[in-house]
């Protein structure tokens, strides 16, 4: 008698394998369009809002394969997304508050 | 007494216990996390320009130890999916490898601080700045592997990349021509300090990870016989961390190497 | 949420491998549980009373350890007040005792301006982190909501022991830091930067790593109540018929899982400052005592700020939710009748959860934020105080039309609301950025948060003690002797914190060691801005009334002790005639709590339903009773 969701007696070493060497590769490759990214000569923002979005592909891939959250339940995937978002607007929140100064003074 | 649901998963919710604990004890990491990436956040946006480091550190160090941590991620994986099939002889090996990736991560680690450590900024009296790894020192003189940058470019120093004209070379220098001398440990400047923090607070995650896999890999493995589906579920719970910890790396890796 | 009890498994699976079937004997063991060698031999003293991973134990070991903090805490306020109303005469009776434990610091009895700075900073810490809550989140929330849940136990008992074992030498480190040299930290509760950093003794980096193993105890406990009520909950107990102090609970838990981190980061980073000397929070070209310092600079004091009231403001729900939970229980069970707006209730509680981590700033208007993002938070702040009114008067119009039972847990919950009412609505101006310009770091804002937590809270928390005594020791606390207490601390509470609201409206500063002599009018003839004579004297006043509020905790503790052996004893397992699980199990609850598995069938207020035979259905009654209040 064994559980519903996590055990699923479907799974063997050699599928699992397969699957971990394309994520692995595909991590590999994206580890490289950084690293070529971080190189190339065009300016800060841009080049820092390319490499986070290609770490964001990377981590996705690490916390929908390797972390089986896609095979959880939809509603924890949901509810992972969302606390992102949501902590993600509160950094958005915070930097503005640094930027923010009062009419008529400087830093 | 019996705690309901330790093994198997309750229908409702979908999860077992330890599994529930777990994702709860990520989502506190993750705002721990969270918290440091927001200060240096808030660090690098508050320096004044062009004095935020680019290139300190070894890309290629850093892209090894990326894989490394990948590569690990994948064999606790397998380890998993080994202990669900019920073969113990790919588990034990899998997780060996673990252990030794995460090691040789820790090694790789431990070889960065330390060149950090003896990578001095020397401010000499005449305004020149030296700027190098030392190779000896006594008494009198102090001898570093580096470059002199004359003290109006003190910039130079905020980007490594731009030094390569400058040639490389031995120095050595009187101590009595030295005004200041410091090394690129925690208290350099903001950068070295949160890059010593977080990578300080990852390492130790690392550590932790370490001892949890060591033990379900050696005196833990008593289990597998007496509960194999806790022990599968415990190996389960560990390789969500241990991912997690690797998750943390992936954002380090771009946000101090990187950019 | 009706007909629920087919969707859930049979209570207590019995797993596969174990040999013996389903049954609903407490004393069973597999083997390989937390606690495989207790069933068949009684424990020791040792792992019956300290490394118990039984819920109650622990529940009771963080009862009295949080109460004896407040105890302390509340000592400190003492002697405080002492030094506010007499600046700089020596303290009598206890001066000698002073000067002898600390030294220097306190030579001849007088407290000194750094003592005083340390007392008012461990007075803030002890109060909030080990006292209130400890005492409202992990000694009532460890004792009743597995209890409230139909829960054998919480679900990782040995991660419950350790919270309390981290809890513990958090204190101890907070202790020990008063008797090091230079004292406790100094630089107030909320420990700005670059203040706590240049202060050049100890007591910072002491107070930084008991704040760090605080933290990682509250994340235990956190993790532990959400799976507990997640995972744990009895079949039939669906979410809409949680009792209101469990919801209380699961919302304070999140809380404290998500606020408290990015604390423990800011803390990390604050220490890094104090021993190796980095520069996260002291900007560039920092002087200290006239000179520059010797640091690389760069850093942001504001970063300081931001990461310690990302928790702080939550911690204020942290600190008044699971009291209005109790609050709830007791007002419902003493008027006898469903609580008014039950879902109101709940899904208030979520949205003050979900709030609270996004107004945090209000507390910061003062630092030169500019007005756009300062209009954003007086706006969420304003909001806020919706969901909080709206449970507020959901628990005033539950006492409409009730035969009320004045007993005196229903005595302090009846005074929580008008008291937490007073604190909320002072908040009010505070929230707005004109009004707090003012108002901000005066004796305003102290009267203000102790008139939610000191009257509010702590009343709550005295409702919950007289009410749920008769649980955990079989006998009633005596009832002439909490009358007498709860009389006594409502006068002299209010007597304590009323004048403050007067002495910050005058424009007097709070942490001030002379209890703001140096401004009076007295000494500085003519000059403007001066504070009144009879504002400073009322100093005196609150020192007396805080004194006799001290005096009026000796029945109290008496009554705690005395009862367990002389109180009434009470004839039934459910004295107060409730309807909530906790009163459905044997007094005291054994080990594992339930003899029987409950199966429940209704929601958790159904009193005086009509057509019962009693006035009031527990919640484990069998579903073909007559039971039919609508929520």
């Amino acid at each position: 008698m064994s559980d519903t969701t996590s055990t699923s007696t479907s799974v063997d070493i050699k599928s699992t394998a397969r699957l971990c060497g394309v994520v692995l590769f595909v991590i590999a490759c994206t580890t490289a369009v950084m690293i070529y990214t971080s190189f190339q000569p065009f300016g800060w923002p841009a080049k820092v809002a390319l490499i986070l979005g290609v770490a964001v592909v990377n981590a996705f891939l690490v916390a929908s394969y390797l972390m089986h959250l896609l095979s959880e339940k939809k509603m924890v995937f949901i509810v992972g997304f969302f606390t992102v978002c949501f902590f993600i607007s509160l950094m958005g929140l915070t930097v503005w508050a640094m930027q923010d100064f009062p009419v008529g003074t400087t830093k | 007494m019996e705690i309901p649901y330790t093994t198997t998963a309750r229908p409702d919710t979908g999860l077992y216990n330890a599994k529930l604990g777990i994702w709860l004890f990520l989502a506190s990491e993750v705002m721990l996390f969270g918290g440091l990436f927001s200060a240096y956040v808030l660090l690098r946006v508050g320096a004044p320009e062009g004095f935020w480091p680019h290139g300190w550190l070894s890309v290629t160090l850093g892209t090894v130890n990326t894989l490394i941590l990948a590569l690990s991620a994948i064999t606790t994986l397998l380890a998993w999916v080994a202990c669900k099939v019920g073969d113990f002889r790919k588990f034990k090996m899998f997780h060996a490898f673990t252990l030794l990736l995460a090691l040789t991560f820790l090694c790789v680690k431990s070889y960065e601080y330390h060149d950090k450590w003896i990578h001095y900024e020397i401010h000499l009296k005449d305004g020149r700045i030296a700027d190098g790894h030392l190779e000896e020192q006594d008494d009198q003189t102090v001898t570093i592997l580096g470059r002199i940058i004359p003290g109006d470019q003190e910039q130079l120093l905020y980007d490594l990349r731009s030094q390569k004209n400058i040639p490389k070379d031995e120095i050595k220098l009187d101590r009595s021509n030295i005004l200041k001398m410091e090394n690129y440990g925690p208290r350099h400047n903001t950068f070295t300090a949160i890059y010593f923090t977080m990578t300080g607070l990852h390492a130790l995650h690392i550590l932790g990870g370490c001892v949890v896999i060591g033990f379900l890999w050696g005196p833990g493995t008593r289990m597998w016989k007496t509960d194999h589906e806790r022990f599968t579920n415990r190996i389960e719970i560990s390789g969500l961390f241990w991912h997690f910890v690797d998750l943390v790396w992936i954002f380090l890796f771009p946000v101090l190497y990187l950019t | 949420m009706e007909n629920t009890v087919k969707q859930f498994p049979p209570f207590r699976e019995a797993p596969a491998h174990a040999d013996h079937g389903h049954d609903h004997d407490a004393h069973h063991d597999h083997g390989h549980d937390h606690a495989g060698h207790e069933e068949h031999h009684e424990p020791g003293w040792m792992s019956k009373y300290i490394f118990s991973t039984d819920h109650k134990v622990i529940g009771i070991q963080y009862g009295l350890m949080s109460l004896l903090f407040m105890l302390f805490g509340f000592g400190l306020m003492i002697l405080m007040r002492w030094q506010i109303a007499n600046p700089a005469k020596p303290v009598p009776f206890l001066g000698p005792l002073l000067e002898k434990m600390l030294g220097q610091v306190a030579s001849h009895g007088v407290i000194s301006p750094e003592l005083y700075n340390s007392f008012g900073a461990m007075h803030g810490t002890i109060m909030v982190f080990l006292g209130v809550v400890p005492l409202a989140f992990a000694a009532f929330g460890n004792y009743v909501v597995p209890l409230m849940i139909g829960a054998p136990d919480m679900t990782f008992p040995r991660i419950n022991m350790a919270s309390f074992h981290a809890f513990f030498l958090g204190g101890l480190v907070m202790l020990v830091s008063f008797f090091i040299p230079g004292g406790a930290a100094q630089a107030g509760w909320t420990s700005y930067s670059p203040l706590a950093t240049t202060i050049p003794t100890n007591g910072q980096a002491f107070w930084l790593v008991g704040m760090v193993l605080l933290i990682t105890s509250s994340l235990l406990g956190a993790v532990n109540f959400i799976a507990t009520i997640i995972q744990l909950r009895a079949p039939g107990m669906t979410w809409m018929r949680l009792p209101f102090f469990v919801w209380a609970q699961f919302v304070t838990a999140f809380i404290l899982l998500l606020a408290f981190p990015p604390l423990e980061a800011a803390g990390l980073l604050q220490l890094m400052d104090n021993v190796a000397h980095t520069s996260f929070f002291l900007p560039t070209g920092l002087a200290v005592g006239g000179r520059l310092a010797d640091i690389s600079g760069g850093g942001s004091p504001l970063l300081w700020q931001h990461l310690f009231w990302f928790l702080g403001h939550p911690e204020v729900y942290v600190l008044i939710l699971p009291a209005m939970g109790i609050v709830c229980e007791v007002i419902v069970n003493n008027t006898r009748k469903p609580v008014y707006g039950y879902k109101s209730l709940v899904y208030s509680a979520l949205f003050v959860g979900f709030l609270s981590f996004i107004v945090w700033a209000h507390h910061m208007y003062m630092t030169g934020m500019g007005q756009k993002i300062a209009t954003f938070f007086q706006a969420t702040t304003m909001i806020i105080s919706i969901p909080s009114v709206i449970i507020l008067t959901c628990l005033f119009i539950s006492l409409w039309g009730g035969s009320i039972r004045f007993n005196t847990p229903m005595l302090f919950a009846l005074a929580f609301l008008p008291m937490f009412g007073i604190g909320g609505l002072t908040g009010l101006p505070l929230g707005l950025a004109p009004a707090d310009l003012y108002l901000h770091d005066t004796y305003y804002i102290i009267a203000h948060f102790h008139y939610v937590v000191a009257p509010g809270t702590i009343f709550g928390l005295f409702a919950g003690v007289y009410y749920w005594y008769p649980k955990i020791t079989g006998r009633f606390m005596n009832e002439f002797w909490g009358r007498v207490h709860f009389a006594c601390s409502f006068v002299f509470m209010n007597i304590v914190f009323m004048p403050m609201f007067l002495q910050g409206i005058k424009g007097m500063l709070r942490r001030m060691s002379d209890g703001a002599a140096n401004y009076s009018a007295a000494r500085v003839p003519g000059a403007i801005d001066t504070l009144p004579d009879n504002i400073i004297h009322l100093n005196h006043f609150i020192l007396w009334a805080a004194v006799a509020l001290g005096v009026a905790q000796i029945p109290f503790i008496i009554n705690v002790f005395w009862s367990i052996s002389h109180g009434e004893k009470v004839t039934s397992d459910n004295p107060w005639h409730a309807t909530t699980l906790e009163w459905q199990t044997p007094t005291p609850p054994p080990h594992g709590n339930f003899t029987v598995e409950p199966q429940i069938a209704r929601g958790p207020y159904e009193y005086s339903v009509p057509g019962a035979p009693t006035d009031f259905t527990p919640q484990n009654d069998p579903a073909d009773k007559k039971a039919t209040v609508a929520h």
